[in-house]
């Protein structure tokens, strides 16, 4: 396959981005997106170009860190990670629009990689159940109803990549929010602390300049876990009962 | 330590090793010894152990600081606990979150002594299926104490909200896993290490909240800081902005992750790395066992030279699948649909009927490797072999087979573009874990005082070889329960005196590692990083995989320490040295794999027996089973680094000491292992 | 820019959220409100007297407990209210959202989205400013447009739909209610936290497509049926 590759490059977070145009033959189908990007810069860096710096790690979809908007759409045209994207997703002789996610929230660092750590902070502001290490009681005390335990798991399946504030026309990151705010409102460990954590996380979600959700979503359409929008309406439904209880 | 107890019986004598293949390449030093290991009945030792271990008072431990390097199920289960004790944490990753560490992509699940079958599981089998399955090459206290703590670790991630798979009662499910025949892991469907690591991520980051954690993200340690003989810091350098910085602590815990990568193709992230346990084996800890490697059976292979990683898919899959490969080299390239059933050779049901496709997993890598070796590997590069599901469809249908394995189908349908439900996957082995790491005592403390290792990083309690779902188990085992316990034992005594940035020691270390991102930068060659690292790992693969040779081996170090000659003068790495500049990270990844590939070379000569995950073909039954020579190997090898002015690093590598660790057993007899 | 810092004594009613379901309540109390209105205009089916009896009746309902006029103003307050807490909150959250991305991109799918979903923000501004010429029309102005000044309602709405141009600024504008009240209510169910599974979310999106077709559909009828003569002086 030969390509035309038009890929934003920015030197670093202060200086102005621009759109490159590459183009790159002897493409193999096999090869995934990153694969690809990974020959490019083999080729980059022969002809005395600086390579092009993008995120990627366990690149089996599960990491998170992968991210890229492919042809204006996050992690490109298939229900998966963009390390899990392959060339045969695309034809001979396309020109491929490369891009990093765009939101205030989530600075471009250099080229394609972006600042994601506002989603780190929205945990730090309540994502998680406050147990200390050793005081647990047996794990058999507390029986969960499957139903709960598997909706609990598949809302626990985010990985955190940024795809939702991505494709959301908001920029808002109510996708990732839910999921958490579900995973672990779902079960009765997560109780006690259920009203605190959603206003936490939500106000942290705000002050972090993710804007607000319009129910539209492209989150959802985009997410490579496939997290249902249901999360967003849990999330606003322990919004509303923690503002009923006074918080 | 001071104990009045004392060992029961030894079941063995300590080994004399009367080979010397890897005379030459290494010099022999003094024995060692884990002298923190309380001696007495194998079931008291860890209870006695936390009760010696010194107490530090509440309010002291603000004063006291850890750095811990990595954020993985052990690095952010010990950032988390330690925080919550109240010391002072300082923790960093090479990710852009601590949530993106490595232990994230671990499938199957996690190993508790639970009982919760009622099937005659306890934390003696549980030590007893972890040592034999090691291939009696792990420290048995340490075995112990690590079945001893994993009930502990499933109440604690059930109490964080990992949702674990349940039956419909609402109590938590456990399946057998790997060959054992009672049911003890837990698992949350394929995605058990993901769920545990956001548990310990979210501990984690609520400590941030808290004040007691500190987290340096895109941040890589390039150097330990050892002053005064002790562990004080790290040299790190900011990978957004490339400056060098200096961080100081108390004490230095390494739960880095294992080193996999040096054979480039791994199921590892790409970012996994041995550059901070390199860096502290430069500086003086031991590494132990390098060699043992293991290699998993069921991988996704090879599709060309573009190949960046490789994909895992769960072992389950050879429960109903069954491998062959065609019997004639003429029909490798047929479609496999079309080679009649008579023209198939069934190669594992064939040499061991008994266990068949489930042999465990060397064996079936092995066989692998020989059946492609013999001209037969089908796909690209006739490195593969097929695993065929034609028969369990007939069998139980295609739904039954999309509900049981539909995820792995869809996978693989997704990386190689064919479809398993159709025609047959093909699989070929890939490198996995690494057993080895750095040498450390029954307090994971290595020989540097105040330098503790965690996790993978560690060599301790595998042995030759992992058991499945057992990764888990250890990681968060040494991050949760243990680590806590014993450093406080160190941090007991400090605060240590305060140093700062005009220490020699800092000074040197500092230096050290500007002076190697300068040289990186200014070789100016002719050959990319990758080209390096990916010449490295054809070697390793080729020479250190699954079947290792005398002669295999001393060829391989000779083109390793040329490779490495080349890198140092024909590198070349664009761009700055104060930016993100990812080709400057690799570089410095790659070289520190350059060295690491040689001593595992050495070890793997010295070594002249097969156990776990090493197999020498020197060492093998008639029937080409490994075989073990307990005289001369029940031992830890651990290794010591000399530094050689000539070399090409600065310094560079010389000629390693062998330090052995004696391994002794007193709660378990060595056998040899039988599947036929 | 991302901030590294964290929030100190979050409220709830101070969130985003809070801010939607400002927006969700006002919206179905304007839901209630344009059903009501477009059954009353169905009257007109039953000829003047029908329509201007139940116009009246509307200013002597709850009399004498309420003054004459006094559900109207009842009305009318709780319109106004919900009209600056729908279109405050509106632009506040239009505001955040344009902030959320200052760099835009080179191109961008939508994958997923409804038509109704993406025309809320411009949609909404263009209802507006129908209800102004609404209001000047039939309320505060009774503009009548080709037959002069009349105080008989009937009157006034046969007129007014009587002009081509009239009837399609008001189609347009029952175009636009239909559009915002597809995506409109189904949000509002969402953002009320009512959709928690798939079912669910299905019940609620079928409900805003019904809301949307029966009530503009609704209020399309006289006038469309004015214009064809068929409902005349």
């Amino acid at each position: 396959m030969k390509l035309t590759l038009k890929i934003w490059r920015q030197a670093n977070q202060d200086a102005k981005g621009a759109m490159h145009t590459y183009e790159l033959d002897e493409v193999s189908e096999d090869m995934s997106f990153l694969e690809m990007l990974d020959v490019l810069n083999e080729k980059l860096n022969a002809d005395g170009e600086e390579p092009i710096a993008f995120d990627s790690d366990c690149r089996e979809g599960i990491c998170g860190m992968c991210s890229l908007m492919i042809n204006g759409e996050a992690h490109g045209p298939e229900v998966t990670t963009t390390c899990q994207l392959h060339m045969r997703s695309f034809n001979d002789g396309e020109t491929i629009t490369i891009e990093p996610w765009r939101a205030q929230a989530f600075p471009v660092i250099k080229d394609l990689v972006v600042d994601r750590s506002a989603f780190d902070r929205i945990i730090q502001m309540g994502g998680f159940i406050s147990v200390n290490t050793g005081a647990a009681p047996d794990a058999a005390t507390m029986p969960v109803p499957k139903d709960k335990a598997d909706r609990s798991f598949d809302m626990a399946t985010c990985i955190g990549c940024g795809a939702c504030v991505a494709a959301c026309p908001n920029g808002s990151a109510s996708l990732f929010l839910g999921a958490k705010i579900t995973h672990l409102g779902e079960l009765p460990q997560g109780q006690a602390e259920r009203n605190e954590r959603v206003v936490n996380m939500a106000a942290q979600h705000d002050h972090e300049h993710f804007g607000g959700c319009t129910n539209i979503g492209e989150c959802s359409a985009a997410c490579p876990k496939e997290i249902p929008l249901d999360v967003i309406s849990q999330l606003n439904k322990d919004l509303r009962t923690a503002m009923k209880q006074g918080r | 330590m001071a104990n009045q107890k004392t060992n029961p019986p030894a079941t063995n004598q300590p080994a004399v090793q009367t080979s010397d293949d890897a005379k030459g390449f290494y010099t022999l030093g003094e024995k060692i010894e884990d002298t923190k290991a309380p001696a007495g009945p194998i079931d008291q030792r860890w209870t006695d152990r936390k009760f010696e271990a010194g107490l530090v008072n509440p309010a002291n431990r603000r004063k006291l600081s850890v750095i811990i390097v990595g954020t993985g199920l052990a690095g952010g289960a010990a950032a988390a606990t330690l925080g919550e004790a109240g010391y002072h944490v300082k923790s960093f990753c090479y990710q852009d979150s601590p949530r993106r560490a490595h232990s994230i992509a671990a499938q199957g699940g996690i190993n508790a002594a639970k009982n919760y079958k009622g099937d005659g599981d306890s934390v003696h089998r549980l030590f007893y299926d972890t040592v034999k399955g090691g291939d009696y090459r792990s420290r048995e206290s340490n075995v112990y104490r690590l079945a001893e703590v994993s009930p502990n670790i499933i109440d604690q991630c059930v109490a964080q909200g990992v949702p674990f798979a349940r039956e419909y009662g609402g109590l938590l499910d456990n399946r057998s896993f790997g060959g054992v025949q009672v049911s003890r892991t837990f698992y949350a469907r394929g995605q058990t290490g993901q769920q545990l690591l956001i548990g310990a991520y979210q501990a984690m980051e609520r400590q941030i909240a808290a004040g007691t954690v500190e987290e340096f993200t895109r941040h890589e340690m390039l150097e330990v800081i050892v002053a005064d003989g002790r562990a004080r810091g790290i040299v790190a350098r900011n990978l957004v902005t490339g400056e060098i910085e200096t961080h100081f602590a108390d004490a230095v815990v390494l739960a880095s992750g294992g080193y996999g990568n040096v054979f480039y193709l791994s199921t590892n992230a790409m970012g996994s790395n041995v550059t901070a346990a390199w860096r502290a084996h430069r500086k003086g800890a031991y590494m132990a066992n390098p060699c043992y490697t293991q290699i998993h059976p069921t991988c996704i292979p090879v599709s060309g030279d573009h190949q960046s990683k490789l994909t895992l898919m769960s072992e389950s899959l050879r429960n109903d699948g069954r491998i062959w490969v065609p019997k004639n080299k003429a029909d490798k390239d047929k479609d496999p649909r079309q080679i009649p059933e008579e023209d198939r050779d069934y190669y594992l049901e064939r040499i061991y009927p008994s266990f068949g496709n489930l042999v465990p997993r060397d064996i079936a890598s092995r066989a692998a490797k020989y059946q492609c070796d013999d001209g037969k590997g089908v796909g690209p590069g006739g490195l593969g072999v097929y695993l065929d599901f034609a028969d369990a469809i007939k069998r139980m249908g295609r739904d039954t087979v999309e509900e049981k394995y539909g995820n792995l189908f869809d996978m693989y349908a997704r990386i190689t573009g064919e479809d398993p439900y159709v025609t047959p996957m093909r699989i070929y082995p890939a490198v996995h874990y690494v057993m080895g790491g750095l040498w450390v005592d029954y307090d994971l403390q290595s020989n540097i005082p105040g330098l503790f290792v965690a996790g993978e990083a560690n060599f301790s309690d595998h042995g030759a070889n992992r058991l499945g779902a057992s990764a888990l188990m250890q990681g968060l085992a040494d991050g949760y329960f243990v680590l806590p316990n014993t450093i406080r034992d160190y941090l007991v005594h400090g605060p240590y005196d305060a140093i700062d940035e005009s220490h020699p020691a800092v000074v040197e270390a500092k230096n050290d590692v500007e002076a190697r991102v300068a040289k990186f930068l200014s070789i100016n060659g002719e050959r990319s990083v990758d080209s390096f690292h990916k010449e490295l790992g054809n070697i390793m693969w080729e020479y250190c995989g699954m079947e290792r040779t005398a002669e295999g081996l001393k060829k391989a170090i000779g083109l390793i320490r040329e490779l490495k000659k080349e890198f140092w003068s024909n590198l070349k790495v664009l761009g700055t040295a104060d930016s993100l500049n990812q080709s400057l990270e690799k570089a410095g990844r790659t070289a520190d794999f350059l060295e690491l590939g040689e001593l595992m070379c050495i070890d793997a000569l010295n070594r002249r027996e097969s156990c776990g995950g090493h197999f020498r073909a020197e060492s093998q039954t008639e029937d080409g089973e490994a075989l073990r020579h307990d005289d001369e190997f029940s031992y830890v090898a651990a290794w010591e680094f000399t530094p050689n002015e000539t070399g090409t690093n600065d310094p560079g590598m010389g000629t390693p000491v062998l330090h052995k660790e004696d391994l002794i057993y007193t709660a378990i007899e060595m056998k040899q292992r039988s599947y036929k | 820019m991302a901030t590294d810092t964290l929030v100190k004594n979050a409220r709830a009613a101070r969130t985003t959220i809070a801010l939607k379901l400002a927006m969700a309540t006002s919206g179905l109390i304007f839901i209630g409100f344009v059903l009501m209105h477009m059954y009353g205009n169905l009257k007109a089916f039953g000829g003047r007297d029908a329509f201007n009896k139940y116009a009246e009746h509307l200013r002597t309902f709850g009399e004498p407990m309420l003054p004459h006029e006094g559900l109207l103003w009842v009305i009318r307050v709780v319109l106004l209210v919900a009209l600056v807490v729908h279109v405050a909150s509106a632009a506040q959250l239009a505001a955040r959202a344009s902030k959320s991305r200052p760099v835009k991109y080179e191109v961008k799918k939508n994958k997923h989205s409804s038509i109704s979903s993406r025309t809320m923000r411009w949609g909404g501004v263009a209802l507006l400013l129908f209800i102004v010429w609404h209001l000047i029309n039939f309320t505060i102005g009774k503009v009548n447009v080709s037959g002069g000044a009349t105080t008989d309602p009937f009157n006034l709405l046969v007129d007014s739909f009587d002009v081509w141009w009239l009837t399609l600024i008001y189609l347009l504008a029952m175009l636009a209610l239909g559009l915002h009240l597809h995506h409109g209510t189904w949000s509002a169910l969402q953002t009320l936290g009512l959709t928690n599974s798939a079912r669910s979310r299905k019940a609620a999106k079928t409900t805003g497509l019904i809301v949307a077709v029966v009530i503009a559909g609704g209020f399309m009828l006289v006038p469309l049926f004015t214009l064809f003569g068929v409902i005349s002086k």
